[in-house]
């Protein structure tokens, strides 16, 4: 139950960064608050859209399903299954490989750092690493109806 | 378990109130950057061009003056891309302004290198903006520098004010963005080769990319169009 309310809290915090970054995308607040140039020069590049939508679009649906599912596992009858645990699991990694094509982008590509953009690759790889110690965790006694 | 919902919900309070206060635009706005997007107009114009008007290649540029990657390219990409490209008649550069919406002095930078281009002053003043670029990183309303730059570059500073003041170009590079949004264009800079969209999803492309394309170009090209002479509008 601990990780899938870690899993929660993290994804609620990715959601609000990834949002920022949208909202940013879309024109809306000015400036984006970051302390150095790195993120104005990711936010501008060819590669802060993805299929023709903002990558931080695809943050956000990311982290509100990670959350959504997480919330979802902390139901009284979801709590013996390792079900929701699997589907978070597989979210998460998703959400992880897309965060290292994205840091090496970040890196080798454009070659600057957007401050927003690691906080949202240390949110992503802290929920991927919990996911996963969640997986070793013994089944509680879950009541009949899950077998 | 109650008490995690209500620490979650004391959390999801928490972050919206910091989002809000992230939000809050807080800086000094020009006039003219801080308006409603203007209706676009077609007057005819379709970008200053560098190089002669019979280069076998004509490579386009959507460019956005605020944008940090557009300065980096023109800083260190065009000077190499001019000598051997554009002064040898292979190549006449066009540019066109697609200013992004994330940027609060896009149209209001693009405006300033219009009212200079209404005085044959459009590169040098593309070039102050690029080269100097401090000002897109700072937030601040940039109009007094940039009415330096229009000094260096010897403008009539009376008829550069009335422009601005006016804005009279505004609808133009309005226009101008519409364009291409219509090419698909989806960020800056982006390129397009003789009509065709330069696709580099890997990395921006830098100055012997342009070589290797014209030249591919060239050389398909029949003889007698491979002779023009440099040009600068």
């Amino acid at each position: 139950m601990r990780h899938r309310q870690a899993i929660a809290a993290l994804a609620l915090v990715g959601f609000f960064v990834a949002l920022y970054l949208w909202l940013h995308a879309l024109g809306i607040g000015g400036s984006l608050k970051c302390g150095t140039g790195g993120c104005d020069t990711v936010q501008t590049s060819r590669w802060a859209a993805f299929l023709g939508l903002p990558v931080a679009l695809y943050g956000v649906v990311g982290y509100a399903a990670i959350l959504a599912v997480a919330l979802a596992a902390l139901r009284p009858a979801a709590l013996g299954r390792r079900g929701p645990t699997l589907v978070l699991v597989a979210l998460a990694t998703g959400g992880m490989l897309f965060t290292v094509y994205l840091t090496y982008l970040e890196l080798f590509v454009i070659q600057a750092i957007c401050r927003w953009c690691v906080a949202s690759a240390a949110i992503i790889t802290a929920i991927w690493l919990v996911a996963l110690a969640g997986l070793r965790v013994p089944r509680t006694p879950a009541p009949r109806t899950d077998l | 378990m109650n008490r995690f919902y209500v620490v979650l919900g004391a959390l999801a309070v928490a972050l919206a109130i910091t989002l809000f206060v992230l939000l809050r635009d807080d800086t000094g706005a020009a006039p003219a950057a801080a308006g409603p997007p203007p209706t676009a107009t077609d007057d005819g114009f379709r970008g200053y061009t560098l190089g002669s008007d019979a280069a076998p290649v004509e490579i386009t540029e959507y460019v956005d003056f605020e944008c940090p990657v557009c300065a980096s390219f023109a800083v260190i990409q065009m000077p190499t891309i001019k000598d051997q490209l554009i002064e040898t008649g292979k190549v006449r550069w066009r540019t066109r302004d697609f200013p992004l919406p994330i940027h609060k002095y896009s149209r209001f930078s693009a405006h300033a290198a219009q009212c200079a281009g209404e005085q044959g002053k459009f590169w040098e003043m593309h070039d102050q903006l690029f080269a100097n670029h401090s000002w897109a990183q700072t937030g601040k309303d940039p109009s007094r520098l940039f009415r330096d730059f229009a000094k260096n570059v010897g403008l009539d500073l009376e008829r550069y004010d009335a422009c601005m003041k006016a804005g009279r170009y505004a609808a133009r590079i309005e226009y101008s963005r519409q364009e291409g949004l219509n090419r698909m264009v989806d960020g800056t800079p982006t390129f397009y080769l003789n009509g065709t969209k330069m696709e580099t999803s890997r990395r921006l492309p830098g100055s012997d990319d342009f070589k290797r394309w014209a030249d591919s170009v060239i050389a398909r090209a029949p003889r007698s169009s491979r002779s023009p002479s440099p040009a600068r509008h």
